[in-house]
């Protein structure tokens, strides 16, 4: 392997891991928004309790 | 990778999300019925007749309390994903990550998500006065998000300017302030409402301190997992 391409399959490694934390951290975020946010009616009433008891404004 | 880091946020949110929603269970779950009480009217603060402290709350619900320990082991799994890709980005750049440092990543978690947000709008007893829901949770989110970013500096930014920056990230929101009811209109009594704020906040800091501590072990693992691969390879 030649120094050239070491680099070049060290900044690809790099650059999917980045891709990953950023799909990782969008998929907590989207659960987070989901779970603790919408107010559609049977979400809320379902997480009615944690939402007050993790403090997220709730109604 | 994106399956290592699912896999130790799962692991860590829902430990993490179960012990909380038990300490939720106990703590903060009978402050929250006996709220229940004066929001629906059964029980009436300052009305005619003295009304006892000590009120008998219904017990463990299987339907409603079920449902909240599943909510609540997803919300933190929610909170572990982005957990564990902060860890994993700060990894890359050479933080040490595993269960002891992990703790302060929790606390740091704990400030952003809980504290950061609750230190305007406490966290809120059924009943109370409030105002536009939508427009708290945008202010809640930019909070959120300010305060989080406000941790990363002070964990990794160098020297003043970065903590210059933080602080205005952390005191803003305050400064500004949050959307607030016109009028207070709460039934419920002032006792029971600084308790649950005071027990939300508690129950919460137990919870992210956890939530650190497992996603620091289980991330430390996994990405363990891969360096030893590499080496066979």
């Amino acid at each position: 392997m030649t120094v050239a391409t070491a680099v070049r399959s060290e900044t690809s490694s790099a650059r999917e891991g980045l891709a990953a934390i950023f799909m990782v951290a969008a998929i907590g975020i989207g659960i987070v928004a989901l779970t603790g946010h919408v107010q559609a009616s049977a979400l809320h009433d379902a997480a009615h309790d944690v939402r007050h008891a993790t403090g997220f404004p709730c109604h | 990778m994106l399956s290592k880091l699912l896999t130790s946020a799962l692991f860590a949110g829902s430990a993490a999300g179960l012990i909380a929603a038990l300490l939720q269970l106990v703590f903060v779950q009978p402050v929250l019925l006996h709220a229940e009480l004066y929001e629906s009217g059964a029980l009436v603060h300052f009305g005619a007749e003295p009304v006892s402290a000590l009120q008998d709350l219904p017990g463990f619900e299987p339907v409603r309390d079920g449902l909240s320990i599943v909510f609540t082991m997803l919300i933190y799994s929610g909170y572990a994903m982005i957990l564990v890709g902060l860890m994993a980005l700060a990894q890359s750049r050479g933080a040490p990550i595993n269960g002891r440092s992990g703790l302060l990543w929790g606390l740091a978690g704990f400030v952003a998500a809980h504290l950061a947000p609750g230190f305007t709008l406490a966290p809120e007893v059924p009943g109370v006065a409030a105002a536009d829901v939508g427009a708290r949770q945008i202010w809640w989110a930019a909070t959120v998000a300010a305060a989080a970013a406000a941790m990363w500096l002070i964990g990794f930014g160098r020297g003043l300017p970065a903590w210059l920056a933080a602080a205005v990230l952390l005191l803003a929101p305050h400064l500004i302030g949050a959307p607030e009811p016109d009028v207070f209109t709460g039934p419920v009594p002032t006792e029971i409402g600084a308790l649950f704020a005071a027990r939300a906040l508690g129950v919460g800091m137990a919870a992210w301190a956890l939530l650190g501590v497992f996603s620091g072990y289980f991330w430390a693992r996994e990405s363990a997992d891969d360096a030893g691969l590499g080496q066979q390879a």
